[in-house]
């Protein structure tokens, strides 16, 4: 399928139109992440019973903007052991796939610019899908590279943990979205928020788990609260941002808050309908935008309250949840789904293959359970 | 156009490998061979092969080098190399001279077919469908055999990994038992 936009061939037109759609999602994602920063401080400080900010601008608004400003005068510090070009260069590496992650969510339907007609989507790659997953498995490097060039100790210990973190989670999240792909029948965006219908979500076809799964996977891979073990401030200091400053610091900020909206922005493609919603008479290319934006908030509503309601994982409990329990439920789920689809297109009858997929799954719940006992039994032994 | 994204593409993959062999610094090797590997995946892109270059993105540049690097960064081997030293007597001009058999060898296989940046037209899939529907059919029909038998490969191997590092209950690692 792919774009209408370039069925009758590239020309300056639609050069300049894809030049505008860049621009926009670009503001959109800074104006996003100002928001966002404004929104968070805002909402934990209604759930924490004080004020927040509310000096710069209407209710504060403005106070992200201050604090970039503030950033940006401030003196860019090099420390005397550092990598000094990784140093420099790890701050764009992280923010950089973030942004990108986002040119492949459909954030509305099809418009008309000058007679192009063209999706509002940055890019509708046959492949999306795997593309949000290479973006997400290269913003790993950002952090890694950040921790690693500052040459001193507690960056070195927050960017060893994010990237064993977002290497355990990312399995996880990997096979959620697998859910989602295989239920659309396309790795395309723009085909899996087709297949959804207005109220016909992913997140009931697919049943919850895969959505639960990806829900917890994606903050884990955000490095939010309660997985934000990477700048963890009673044992790292900042964690692998210790040492940045001015600028550089302000780039790894916009990037975290950046990949929040972009992993809701995925959240709500893959399982909530993307821009999918009921038909209204006036306006019709503008109903679209707002339903994706509400959902979108929605989704950033509920990182807030994770963050101001769930204490820190430990280490080793972190690594249990992915591993032990996330892996091995959204293998599971998604060979359930797979089975259910074949017997649906094999014409056997549903409660045959739901109770087989049952039987199986409890068989390898006992095993992985027995296995799990023996391996802390041979521990404790040991 | 497709002339543009080749010489590009074309330019940051033979950059990245230069500066993989000529970085003192492992950390900066490792990061000059995922240049490399983006700019395959362009060359990928450009010839219509979707699947291929984001996988070749996920597996080789999110997976293969970020283990590199963590190894790097845990065994702390971190430092600048002395490339002027010799461990093997006379390693140097050996390398060369096979360095410069192996760019012989390729000129002279690749006299017939020589390299433009077109899009792929020997090997054009046609039919209908995606270039991902494509590549499944195959892989999971003719080649399922292969196909399989490399899963189970990977699982073997992965299973002989954790046999190796993992401590029997005795204490200790295995292997190192005949030691002590």
């Amino acid at each position: 399928m792919g774009d209408p936009l370039y069925a009758d061939g590239i020309n300056q037109a639609v050069i300049l139109i894809v030049l505008g759609k860049l621009l926009v999602v670009f503001a959109f994602l800074m104006v996003s992440v100002l928001f966002m920063v404004w929104f968070e401080r805002k909402v934990i400080s209604d759930m924490q019973s004080r004020i927040g900010p509310d000096r710069a601008g209407p209710w504060g608004l403005l106070q992200t903007l201050a604090d970039g400003i503030k950033l940006f005068f401030k003196e860019d510090l090099l420390p005397d052991r550092a990598d000094r070009r990784v140093f420099h260069l790890a701050p764009y590496l992280s923010i950089v796939p973030a942004f990108a992650a986002f040119a492949v969510v459909p954030f509305g339907g099809t418009i008309s610019i000058a007679g192009h007609r063209t999706q509002m989507q940055l890019a509708d790659p046959p492949v999306g899908v795997l593309f949000l997953l290479a973006m997400s498995s290269i913003a790993v490097y950002g952090i890694m590279l950040a921790g690693w060039a500052s040459g001193s100790k507690y960056p070195l210990l927050g960017s060893v943990r994010a990237s064993a973190q977002m290497v355990s989670y990312e399995a996880a999240m990997s096979l959620a979205v697998a859910a989602a792909v295989l239920s659309a029948g396309s790795l395309s965006t723009r085909d899996i928020v087709n297949s959804q219908g207005v109220y016909r979500w992913n997140l009931w076809i697919l049943g919850v788990v895969p959505f639960v799964v990806y829900l917890i996977a994606a903050t884990a891979e955000t490095n939010r609260p309660p997985f934000d073990l990477v700048e963890a401030e009673q044992e790292l200091v900042g964690g692998f941002h210790t040492e940045y400053s001015s600028i550089s610091f302000a780039l790894f900020f916009l990037a975290e808050f950046m990949n929040t909206v972009t992993v809701s922005a995925v959240a709500v493609t893959l399982f909530l309908g993307g821009p999918n919603g009921p038909h209204i008479g006036f306006l019709p290319d503008l109903w679209p935008v707002v339903w994706f934006l509400g959902k979108l908030l929605c989704f950033l509503f509920v990182y807030v309250w994770f963050r101001a309601t769930l204490p820190r994982f430990r280490y080793d409990q972190l690594m249990d949840l992915g591993w032990k329990k996330l892996i091995p439920l959204s293998l599971y789920w998604l060979l359930l789904i797979a089975a259910l689809r074949i017997g649906r297109d094999q014409g056997w009858a549903w409660y045959y293959v739901l109770g087989g997929g049952v039987a199986v799954g409890a068989v390898a719940w006992g095993g992985l359970n027995a296995a799990l006992r023996q391996g802390d039994a041979v521990r404790t032994a040991a | 156009m497709d002339w543009v994204v080749f010489v590009v593409a074309g330019a940051a993959v033979l950059a990245g490998a230069l500066g993989v062999i000529l970085s003192t610094h492992p950390v900066h090797s490792a990061l000059m061979l995922v240049m490399t590997l983006f700019g395959v995946a362009v060359l990928f892109v450009a010839q219509q092969a979707h699947f291929l270059a984001a996988v070749q993105i996920i597996v080789y540049a999110g997976a293969i080098v970020v283990l590199f690097l963590f190894v790097i960064m845990l065994l702390g081997v971190d430092r600048s190399e002395n490339v002027s030293s010799e461990p093997l007597v006379g390693q140097r001009p050996v390398a060369y001279l096979a360095g410069i058999g192996v760019i012989a060898a390729i000129f002279l296989l690749a006299r017939t077919a020589w390299v433009s940046g077109a899009a792929s037209v020997a090997g054009a899939a046609d039919g209908p469908g995606s270039n991902v529907e494509k590549l499944a059919r195959s892989l999971f029909t003719r080649y399922l055999l292969a196909f399989e038998m490399t899963s189970v490969l990977l699982v073997i191997a992965v299973v002989g990994a954790v046999v190796l590092a993992r401590h029997s209950p005795s204490g200790g690692v295995r292997g190192s038992e005949d030691a002590g």
